[in-house]
Parts: C-alpha cells; sequence; structure tokens
C-alpha cells in the first residue's frame, strides 16, 4: 500500500464516520424540532421526510397563492366519492342543522360545535387554488372559519402538536402539525364561490389546507382530536393515506 | 489526488497508435474522474427512477394544460389517449389501470432528492476544477461555423469517431452536455418545484414567471421529452463509439483494460 492509498483510506474513513455522526445528529436535531413526518421510514419515505423538513424550514409561515375573482374557474371538477348513504342524505334533507363537528383531545373545553355554530364564527375568505396529486387544477373562492379559531376557541392545550380530522367517510381521516393547523390560510370551509360549500365539493364542512395537495382536504368533516402524538392513531403513520400508500405531507 | 487535468491536445498519440500505447506510463490517468463517474451512474439511476414514477404520475391524468388551471372539464393542449389509472378521466378505453401513484410519488421525490445532491456535488467540483472550463466548454476556435459545420456533417454521415475522440468531447458533445447540464436539468428541477404548494407559497415567483401551474406541469413533461431524446442520442452514440471502450471508462475510468 502506497502512502498516498493510505492516506486516501483513511482520509474516506474519516468523512464516512463524520457523514455517518452528522446524519445521526441531523436527525436527533430534525426529530427535537418536528421535522421528521410520522411516515419518514416506510419505503422511499426519506425523499418525502427531506422534503417536509426543507419545506418547515424555508417557509412554515408562508402564504400560499392568492388569486384574482376573474381566476377563478368557470368549470371547477369534483373528484368523486363513495356514496355517502342514507344517515347523510337525511342529514343533508335537514339542512345539516344535525351535523356537529366534535372536537376533542387534549383541549380545555371539549366541544361538539353545531354547524350554525360554526357558521356564526369569524370567517376568511380567500381565492386559492386546489390541486390534485394527479396533476388537475381548479381556483376557488373559500369562505370558512381559521383553524387556528376553533383551537383557541375549545383551548387548545401548549403540548398539543397535531390536529387529526376525520371525515364522516369512515375511511378518511388525516392531520396535521401545527405550522398548518395555526396558518391563516388552513380553514374549515363552508362556503364557495359565494355561496353554500356543494356537498360534491366537500359540503357541509372541509378542511382547506391550500398549502397541501387536495387530498389532505378532507370533505364532510366531523372530528378533530388534538394530540401530541399520532402513534394512538391507525398505524401511526399520521393518516390514512400512507396506509394507502401516499405520503402524509402534501406540500409537494 | 492526481489524474483530474485533461490531456492536453498536444499530448494525444497519434490515430495510429496501438492501443497499447494510448495510455503512456507518463500520462497514466482515468479517462473520466471518480467523481465525474460516480455522478454520472447517481444520475442514471435517478433519472431512470424519475422517469419511470413520472410516466405513472401522468398516466393519473394524461392530458396537459396551459396557464394556472386544468382539469377534465377543460380542454387540454395535449391529450395522450393514454389509458388512465383513474376512472375520473374518459379515455375511451375500457378499463382503468392500477393506481400507483402513492409509491411513484414517494420514490420520485427521493430520487428528486439524490438528482439534485449529485447535481449540486457535480457542478460545485467541476467549476471549481476546471472540469467545465476543460472537458466540457468547447473551445472558442471550435465554435467557428466551419469546425461546426464539420463536426454536424461528419456526424451527420455517421462517421464512426477516431480513436483520439477517446480522450476528449467533440465540440457537438460538448454543446449538447452543456444544454443537458445547465439548461434542461435545472429547468426540470425548477418546474417540478413550482408544481409544489407550499414551495410555491415561499417562493411565488418560481410559479408565476413560468405563467402558472398548469404550465410548469407542461413543461416539465415537455423538458422530459428533451431529455429522453438525449438519453436515447446519448446512449446510441456510445454504442456507436464503441460501447465496452466508452462504458468502461465510465465505470472503471480505464480506457484500454487493464493487462492480466
Amino acid at each position: 500500500m502506497t502512502d498516498i492509498s493510505r492516506r486516501k483510506l483513511i482520509a474516506t474513513g474519516l468523512a464516512a464516520a463524520a457523514g455517518a455522526s452528522g446524519i445521526a445528529l441531523a436527525a436527533k436535531l430534525a426529530q427535537s424540532h418536528g421535522l421528521i413526518p410520522p411516515d419518514a421510514g416506510v419505503r422511499f419515505g426519506a425523499g418525502e421526510a427531506l422534503t417536509y423538513a426543507a419545506q418547515r424550514i424555508l417557509g412554515a409561515r408562508a402564504l400560499a397563492r392568492e388569486f384574482s375573482p376573474d381566476q377563478i374557474s368557470q368549470n371547477p371538477f369534483a373528484n368523486e366519492v363513495d356514496p355517502l348513504g342514507d344517515e347523510f342524505k337525511r342529514l343533508e334533507d335537514g339542512r345539516f342543522a344535525e351535523w356537529r363537528l366534535t372536537v376533542d383531545g387534549m383541549a380545555a373545553r371539549p366541544t361538539a360545535f353545531s354547524f350554525s355554530e360554526i357558521r356564526s364564527f369569524p370567517t376568511r375568505t380567500q381565492i386559492t387554488m386546489i390541486g390534485c396529486e394527479e396533476g388537475w387544477t381548479y381556483i376557488a373562492e373559500w369562505t370558512g372559519v381559521p383553524l387556528s379559531f376553533i383551537l383557541e376557541r375549545v383551548g387548545a392545550l401548549p403540548q398539543v402538536r397535531y390536529v387529526v380530522y376525520r371525515s364522516f367517510q369512515q375511511d378518511w381521516w388525516d392531520s396535521l402539525d401545527m405550522a398548518d393547523a395555526l396558518h391563516p390560510q388552513t380553514i374549515i370551509a363552508h362556503g364557495m364561490n359565494g355561496a353554500d360549500l356543494p356537498v360534491p365539493f366537500g359540503g357541509p364542512l372541509r378542511m382547506r389546507v391550500p398549502r397541501q395537495l387536495g387530498y389532505k382536504s378532507i370533505k364532510y368533516l366531523t372530528r378533530l382530536t388534538l394530540s401530541d402524538s399520532l402513534k394512538p392513531f391507525g398505524k401511526g403513520l399520521g393518516s390514512a393515506a400512507p396506509e394507502g400508500g401516499y405520503a402524509w405531507y402534501a406540500g409537494i | 489526488m492526481n489524474a483530474t487535468l485533461p490531456v492536453p491536445e498536444g499530448s494525444l498519440p497519434p490515430a495510429s497508435a496501438s492501443p497499447a500505447l494510448l495510455v503512456p506510463a507518463a500520462v497514466q490517468h482515468p479517462r473520466h474522474a471518480a467523481l465525474v463517474r460516480v455522478t454520472h451512474w447517481l444520475t442514471t439511476l435517478a433519472f431512470l427512477a424519475l422517469l419511470i414514477t413520472g410516466g405513472e404520475i401522468v398516466l393519473s391524468h394524461p392530458r396537459f394544460y396551459w396557464g394556472e388551471t386544468g382539469n377534465v372539464n377543460m380542454h387540454p393542449w395535449l391529450n395522450l389517449h393514454l389509458p388512465s389509472s383513474r376512472h375520473t378521466v374518459p379515455t375511451g378505453y375500457g378499463y382503468v389501470l392500477p393506481d400507483q401513484n402513492g409509491w411513484s410519488r414517494y420514490l420520485h421525490f427521493e430520487a428528486a432528492w439524490l438528482l439534485v445532491g449529485t447535481g449540486l456535488l457535480y457542478a460545485i467540483w467541476g467549476l471549481f476544477n476546471g472540469h467545465f472550463r476543460h472537458n466540457v466548454s468547447p473551445a472558442r476556435s471550435h465554435l467557428s461555423a466551419q469546425t461546426l459545420g464539420n463536426s454536424l456533417l461528419s456526424h451527420l454521415r455517421f462517421e464512426r469517431p477516431g480513436p483520439q475522440e477517446v480522450w476528449s468531447y467533440n465540440v457537438l458533445q460538448r454543446l449538447s452536455y452543456l444544454v443537458v447540464i445547465f439548461v434542461l436539468f435545472p429547468l426540470m428541477i425548477w418546474t417540478g418545484l413550482a408544481m409544489s404548494f407550499s414551495f410555491t407559497a415561499a417562493f411565488p415567483a418560481t410559479v408565476a414567471i413560468l405563467g402558472g401551474h398548469q404550465n410548469a406541469r407542461s413543461l416539465h413533461f415537455l423538458v422530459t421529452i428533451l431529455l429522453v431524446l438525449f438519453l436515447l442520442v446519448h446512449v446510441f452514440m456510445v454504442a456507436f463509439a464503441g460501447f465496452m471502450t466508452r462504458t468502461r471508462a465510465m465505470i472503471t475510468g480505464r480506457v484500454v483494460a487493464p493487462k492480466e
């Protein structure tokens, strides 16, 4: 072995050791700053983890693009949903007077809000784009109560790190970290383009998260659970999406 | 660390030299530097993963639009007329493909990180050690109409490259590598990021300059086509110039097989 190759070997070994401990340190730091998504460990999940950490570092508070009224889509597309069933039909016939949004978990005042209560709360109206992971998009004006308002109303405890939310459709549940849960554009929408939110678009209540793909904007919202961990929910991957093969974080 | 300098033109062996004499002991060094070889194959791996998963994702909506918005209620500028993995897209085919978007998206972004990391390493290294200046940028004298014309003609006549080209890229090759490295790959990454809602929230100009979300998606697809065309020509040229020699040079760095 020549001097050069020995020096090279030692240098490579040192670099590899530094690299490995650097990665371990970075992972530990990221964990303590909440930069590791719950599905980081799934197959090919490392890329999503990097994306999530990078986007949270680069712009946790950035606002999604908003558009002018003349950019609102004339032909928005309502993605198909499974049949909603008789119970939903009954609630719809009653103009959702009996619809409840239950907020539980780590809250000082867990509450079941009626639809009319939700509608009486201060609203935010925003013209944003919704985009499907398939690639299609439309722009609409959404009106709803900011999720942050609801969290304040129920007295969310300081240790809350995630808001888990569920749909009337049993299979659909998801969760947001606090960067998106407290984000001013994250709203519980009940209006679209100046009218009540139509059922095909998620009415009566739909979570709207304009900084993430459409599948995070769950339709027919029924329940919010405030938690400091995602482990107790489903398979602990943060939402139904990773259980179906999709990423929990959909900011890209 | 030695052996990353290009062979000066004057030190090239004459065309008639026997292969064993191509690399005199004094200038024995790899045809491609180790970093070029490693990043080349990492890029290949990332590119193929991105291509396959990108294709899968396109199949869930094989239509393209201009502007900000586009969906099945709107008129696409391009309909690929492929079967789709979504029954919400009318394709005319009587069947729906299985949904592959979940793992495709996970892998697409993992491979994108690999590509970006590899690309940055290569670009920074290449800028600092003169790789782009010496090995990739064409010499000014080669940019004359005559040299360019001659090179173009020899390509059009499918003339096999002479032995001197084993050690250096020709002018057309250099120009196309420059376009791929500094135009197409950056455009790919830019148009990809411009489709990310969280990214455009932080940097709205990245999508505004492109003219909208669906423009970004359409351009992402069009640049993919250019890169695939490059890949086809690249692989053809490697095979045409001598597949084993060129591929061995990109794996081991050696132009001539080592003596047993």
